[in-house]
């Protein structure tokens, strides 16, 4: 019986449901900031956010945790969102003019809301575009103003057009004066707004500057503003008495209402507020009463054209407080959270929210100088491009809180501790049960950690290393990001810029850019390596700190002869002492030379080293006692690649050169006419037929083993160090593994004084300090399909991962088994094959390339628990190929055990910057500035659950069916 | 004490008695001609007769006729013993020292004494004159051969391509296209990956076995349809050691005549073409190879040492493992439940006359160490089961300061 089923796996029922009670994939959240957002609104009764984006997604977002995804069949921009307030229910008006209706429905447990479920959509006649929205406060109508300068009314929810209320331009121009009608058309609606204290009286604004109020029960028009400017937008103010219109020419006009009076000719006012030259339109304005003074004003544009045209701004204004807000990305839109009761006198906007294109900015009405507010969510993770980023599961609650606190005291002098304004919804996920960390490396030499335990993604700690070199900018102001510091305001200049927010994708310097980043959690000590060969060693210090790096000097051509690089220079080390702040600071700074992108790193932090690898070799280093210990170089003879460096010319001239020729080699081959003299069948003839057709320019690819001259074989993929048996089967010890680009792996017995039973100890009497720590090349593999090594892992006597450096010493994991034989994980891209040590001898491999015509991008050893038994977990290798798939295999038994699709294959970046943690779940990026968590564990999910408060019942209405 | 019972006991309890010499040493022993052992337990007895455990050799014997025949497999060692009377005489050589020319298959026209002379004495003179050198059987090697024609439709054709080590590029491209197929509604076009180029001089043109516009079907027992150029370009790469490809030949009059048993006179008939080019192409010692080649003895591929074979078919497998869960191959049985037989049986029954002339494009250059054929093969899953003799030779191109193992 017990034969059976291990022979036949596959169709094990017994088998099969423990997979399902471990395997399950989901796209759980998306973290970071939604890529190219195109509309925001806000629902001020349920204090929820939402976002649309020029992909048709639509997010909503409430208290911290609280969020809720919808995507619209198309890919169609979202132009606009409009909130039916209290009920839940949301309008998206698409950039093919068609109108959505989207409501919050109850998930599996019915208090919770967990997803926007698509209601129904109206396609509208395809003649007029619709240029503006406006839901009444009674959401019952709703009013379309559209490009051909007409107005229609949809009845809601189901929005069925009242066709005895369209409004055409016609009914309006009747009742102007001659003298303004001149014949032409009154030009698009612009802007409806719907009275603040008397309903069913709207104010249409037309491009060309006509305002009209009109009321819908009478279909009368009520009253004319005969403006004379290109209009923009239209706000009321509160009480009704005044409604501000802003302009092309960059200035605002305020307008009374008052009763009797049918045709106002002027405004009360007009204000360009950065004339006297030439200003950009203010495309928005919102107009806020308080209680203690005058109004606050804000609008976004009307910068003078000539001097500050490119700026994208925002300005607050209130009295003689003026503040031109700066941002770096375009204003998509805003709006204000205020009162919205009927019986308040007064708005009292307590905040601002501002949607940029690469971020979102808060900022604080309420205390004086209007201070920004750090966002709990929507963190543009891309404020400087992400390089690469490191998932560390269950942090210990002392490294945390001391990330927490280096992190407060980098922010504390930037922010206001207001409250988040944004607090709709109820987040009903159960604490974290521990806590993840994402560590994200930026093309500006900085890597942020980020709170990832939880659905929302929070910045908790940034940490630079632009400071321990010498770089271009002065070196006193670098260490802070000067954008959202209070003093650097610049008060003599006019306008009053204020730099506001966080995206700065412009780098100082390119080699700055983080590539490979190691944290040990239990000894806070970081390996941060970069673009310029650059390798720092970083300790956790809670106090601040003015100290010199040291420097150490890393030769990896070693005596190969006949080498230049290249490439670009080496960074230079700052030779001062300089100040760093409470965090992480440098130790010690590797330069590995020639100065190529550092490609694999690895440290033991309790052997005290590291190891790192670049296109010409792998170096070790103890950090503690601040020797280099090794440095091999895996080049290639024939390799003249890896010399150029990343900027090189000389590889695009040889590619084009190539082409060229290929070319003129093509234009020959399809010169010559192949005849068929006796095709067998139709078939044939009309297959030859088209093979010509398809001659003209095939995408061909060259089938070719690969060979040791490929260039760049040197290549260092993966480092990792292991204590296990190398030598013999007897004695273990620590090793050091690397794999390289054309399939070879270097494994070397390292001698580290105090550990392990070797020789080390019989020296042990001359004196710790003075005892060097050595490596001995053990064991070099050439995998004979010659494919790129991808990862490196030993497994244990059990066939388990080894434990992380300490877990094993202090008890924190189970002890890898010594007993019995270990055996060595080597995935390459094209096979995966597990050795038994110390004779490394193949024992089982899964060919996966030479099966599903996939090849392996990322791997991972993973632990999945199990939903049904508490204690039961296993081990599983997960495998990302450049199709995009996941493959999950056993181990060491490398049997298939399932398949997800998960990234578009085409999606490169996706699948470059995937992650995994070791429970089961992954990131990778959607986007430049978002990242998509997944599961592929049934029990660790981290996903969203949250309720809302609803006026309606939760159930999903029927679905209706659109009407024309 | 010897003489006392050796003659009348060796008949009687069919030993054979052997004599080996190596250098200016003899060693006298004897074995049991009934069951003569395996080839490599024999080649380990005489490294320890010789006390010469680590020494690399080529085994001579002096058949019949005192040609000097070598002795590289079971077979020719089976033969061997069973036509010493009574004495078999070998001849050792270290391989580095080797002197190939002094094998002899044209026996009738040479006297004993020349050949045993030239091992004894190596005169440069007898070099010279060799008009032909043709290496050792145990270095021909198939480059390519048609398989399973017995079970494919007549329009497809399965070729293997063996890339080994040898520095000639397999040399072809594929290309997306599309392929019309019959179906019950009228001819359909379907996706599909084409062969859209040869490499002059490379292996796939050099068997002429595949050709430009061919459609290719499977790669190594898997079908393509549905897959990317992109994928099949992959899974090619990946079994480039042992490249087996299914096509539909775009020229189809070449096809294989289904039934003619083979024999010497279906190679004209079947695929002239592919003999014609696979000779010429191989042949390329131009001191005659050609016409060795061609009258070369099928038994050749049965010389073929198979653990050569199965050491690629170790490492390069057509398919997953027992219990690999992946969806069962057609005629594909694990590698561990059959480890000795090659895969494809037509391949050694050699079934059809075109998969014998295409077999035998022989690399006939004498100058070619012998190491050459599986120089590069790395076949370390082979010298787990048989103790190649190559490997010491292998492993000195990539020694540096460590163990290096090839895989």
């Amino acid at each position: 019986m017990m034969k059976f089923r291990f022979r036949r796996q596959g169709t094990d029922p017994q088998r099969e449901k423990i997979k399902q009670e471990l395997f399950a994939f989901n796209k759980t959240v998306e973290h970071g900031f939604p890529h190219q957002p195109s509309a925001l609104a806000f629902d001020p009764k349920l204090q929820l956010m939402a976002i649309g984006t020029k992909s048709g997604a639509i997010k909503v977002y409430g208290a911290p945790g609280v969020e809720f995804t919808g995507l619209h069949k198309d890919t169609t921009a979202v132009t606009q969102i409009h909130f039916l307030p209290g009920q839940g229910r949301l309008l998206s008006l698409l950039d093919d003019n068609t109108i959505y209706l989207w409501e919050l429905v109850a998930g599996a447990p019915r208090e919770v809301v967990t997803l926007l479920h698509f209601l129904h959509p109206l396609l509208l006649l395809s003649a007029t575009r619709v240029t503006v929205l406006l839901l009444l406060r009674s959401c019952d109508l709703l009013c379309i103003g559209t490009e051909g300068g007409g107005v229609y009314f949809l009845e809601l929810p189901r929005l069925t057009l009242k066709d005895s209320q369209t409004l055409l331009q016609d009914q309006i121009t009747q009742s102007l004066p001659d003298d303004y009608r001149c014949g032409k058309s009154l030009g698009p609606v612009e802007s409806l707004q719907e009275h603040p204290q008397q309903p069913g009286k709207i104010l249409i604004g037309y491009s060309r500057g006509l305002v009209v109020l009109w009321d819908l029960s009478t279909r009368q028009v009520e009253q004319l503003f005969l403006g004379k400017q290109q209009l923009e937008s239209l706000v009321w103010e509160r009480s009704g008495n005044l409604f501000v219109s802003s302009h092309n020419d960059g200035g605002y006009s305020v307008w009374t209402v008052t009763n009797g009076n049918t045709c106002n000719q002027q405004p009360v006012s007009s204000t360009i507020p950065y004339g006297p030259f030439p200003c950009k339109a203010i495309n928005k304005i919102l107009w806020r009463t308080t209680q203690t003074g005058s109004p606050v004003l804000l609008y976004s544009g009307g910068m003078p054209r000539a001097s500050y045209g490119d700026r994208h701004c925002l300005t607050i204004q209130q009295d003689k407080e003026h503040v031109t807000l700066d941002f770096t990305s375009r204003v998509i839109d805003f709006f204000t959270v205020h009162s919205i009761e009927q019986e308040k006198e007064f708005d009292e906007p307590s905040a601002l929210v501002v949607l940029l294109e690469e971020e979102l900015v808060v900022i604080d009405l309420q205390n004086p100088g209007w201070p920004s507010l750090p966002t709990p969510y929507l963190a543009p993770l891309h404020s400087s491009a992400i390089t690469c980023s490191f998932h560390i599961s269950s942090v210990p609650p002392k490294l945390w809180e001391r990330l927490v606190n280096a992190g407060k005291a980098q922010q504390g002098r930037q922010h206001a501790h207001g409250s988040w304004p944004i607090c709709g919804g109820k987040n009903l996920a159960p604490p974290p049960k521990q806590q993840e960390l994402l560590l994200t490396g930026h093309e500006d030499g900085t890597v942020r950690f980020w709170d990832a335990s939880g659905v929302a993604l929070t910045p908790l700690y940034k940490l630079g290393t632009a400071n321990v070199f010498h770089t271009d900018c002065d070196p006193c102001d670098d260490p802070q990001d000067p954008s959202n510091d209070p003093d650097m305001q610049q008060e003599e200049e006019w306008p009053p810029f204020r730099k506001v927010g966080c995206f700065d994708p412009y780098s100082d310097d390119p080699r700055l850019g983080i590539q490979k980043i190691s944290l040990c959690k239990y000894s806070n000590k970081l390996v941060v390596a970069g673009t310029a060969g650059q390798v720092i060693v970083l300790g956790l210090s809670d106090e601040r700190s003015d100290h010199m790096v040291d420097v150490s000097v890393v030769d990896l051509l070693q005596d190969r002869e006949g080498f230049t690089w290249k490439g670009h220079d080496r960074l230079e080390p700052r030779l001062k002492p300089a100040p760093f702040p409470p965090g992480f600071q440098p130790l010690v700074l590797v330069q590995c030379l020639p100065p190529a992108s550092v490609t694999a790193v690895a440290l033991h932090a309790e052997w005290n080293l590291i190891s790192f690898g670049t296109s010409h070799g792998f170096g070790l280093f103890d950090y503690h006692r601040r020797n280099a210990v090794l440095a091999r170089c895996t080049l290639h003879p024939n390799d003249s690649l890896a010399m150029e460096g990343p900027l090189s010319r000389v590889k695009s001239l040889k590619k084009s050169l190539r082409q060229s020729f290929r070319r003129i080699r093509k234009s020959r081959v399809s010169g010559k006419k192949r005849t068929i003299t006796t095709p067998t069948s139709k078939v044939q003839e009309a297959n030859a037929a088209l093979a010509e057709q398809e001659d003209v320019a095939p995408v061909q690819r060259r089938i070719e083993p690969r060979s040791a001259d490929d260039s760049l074989s040197g290549v260092v993929r993966c480092l990792c160090f292991a204590d296990t048996f190398l030598r013999d089967g007897t004695h273990h010890g620590p090793t050091l593994w690397a794999g390289t680009n054309s399939g070879s792996v270097y494994a070397y017995a390292l001698e580290v004084p105090g550990v392990g039973s070797g020789r080390a100890c019989e020296r042990g009497g001359a004196g710790e300090s003075s005892v060097c720590v050595e490596a001995v090349l053990g064991k070099e593999i050439q995998l004979m399909h010659r494919a790129p090594v991808v990862s490196i892992c030993v497994l244990d006597g059990r066939g388990k991962p080894l434990p992380d450096p300490y877990e094993a010493s202090q008890d924190l994991a189970i002890a890898p088994d010594m007993t019995n034989a270990h055996s060595v994980l080597i995935a390459s891209e094209e096979q995966l094959k597990v050795f038994s040590l110390p004779k490394v001898s193949a024992k089982t491999k899964f060919k996966l390339t030479a099966h599903e015509g996939c090849r392996v991008r990322k791997v991972a050893l993973v632990a999945f628990s199990s939903t049904a038994q508490e204690d039961y977990s296993e081990h599983t290798l997960v495998c990302l190929t450049n199709l995009g798939d996941m493959h999950l295999f056993n181990i060491p038994a490398l049997r298939p055990q399932v398949r997800y699709d998960c990234i578009r294959k085409e999606d490169i970046s996706g699948i470059a910057s995937c992650v995994f943690t070791k429970n089961g779940q992954g990131f990778y990026l959607i986007s430049p500035s978002e990242y998509e968590r997944f599961s592929l564990s049934a029990k660790v999910i981290t996903e969203p659950l949250c309720s809302v408060q609803l006026d309606r019942p939760l159930e999903p209405t029927p679905l209706v069916k659109p009407e024309k | 004490m010897n003489k006392n019972h050796r003659v009348p006991s060796n008949r009687s309890l069919s030993a054979v008695e052997v004599k080996s010499k190596f250098g200016a040493e003899f060693r006298r022993f004897s074995l049991d001609r009934s069951k003569p052992g395996r080839f490599d337990e024999f080649y380990g007895l005489l490294q320890h007769v010789h006390r010469i455990p680590n020494v690399e050799l080529l085994v001579g014997y002096a058949d019949v006729h005192g040609d000097l025949l070598p002795i590289n497999n079971d077979d020719n060692y089976h033969k061997a013993i069973t036509t010493a009377s009574p004495l078999l005489r070998l001849f050792l050589q270290r391989k580095e020292e080797a002197d190939y020319t002094t094998f002899g298959t044209d026996s009738l026209t040479r006297k004993k004494n020349t050949v045993l002379s030239a091992v004894l004495l190596r005169p440069d003179t007898n070099r010279k004159k060799t008009p032909v050198i043709i290496s050792l059987p145990r270095d021909f090697r198939p480059v390519s051969s048609i398989i399973d024609v017995d079970i494919l439709p007549e329009t497809h054709r399965r070729v293997r391509l063996y890339k080994h080590g040898q520095e000639k590029p397999l040399g072809f491209y594929i290309r997306d296209g599309s392929s019309v197929r019959v179906t019950p509604q009228g001819l359909e076009k379907v996706p599909g990956i084409f062969i859209s180029r040869m490499v002059p001089g490379g292996l796939a043109e050099s068997t002429g076995l595949l050709a430009v516009n061919d459609e290719v079907l499977e790669v190594n027992g898997i079908e393509v349809a549905g897959k990317s150029l992109d994928q099949v370009t992959d899974m090619m790469i990946a079994n480039s050691h042992n490249l087996i490809i299914t096509v539909k030949p775009a020229n189809q009059r070449n096809n294989v005549v289904r039934g003619g048993g083979g024999g010497g006179g279906g190679a004209s008939g079947s695929s002239g073409r592919s003999s014609d080019s696979g000779a010429s192409y191989y042949g390329y010692s131009s001191q005659g190879g050609v016409a060795a080649a061609v009258s070369m003895p099928s038994h050749i591929i049965q010389n073929f040492p198979v653990g050569e074979l199965e050491s690629d078919e170790e490492d390069e497998d057509l398919v997953i493992e027992a219990g690999g869960e992946a969806e069962p191959i057609r005629r594909a049985p694990s590698n561990y439940s059959m480890p000795t037989l090659p895969r494809y049986e037509p391949h050694l029954n050699l079934r059809s006359a075109t998969t014998s002339t295409s077999a035998l494009s022989i690399n006939a250059n004498g100058t070619l160490p012998a190491s050459g054929s599986s120089g590069s093969l790395g076949n370390a899953n082979a010298a787990s089961t048989t103790p190649s003799p190559d490997r010491a030779t292998e492993r000195r191109s990539l020694e540096e300061d460590g163990t290096v193992i090839t895989l």
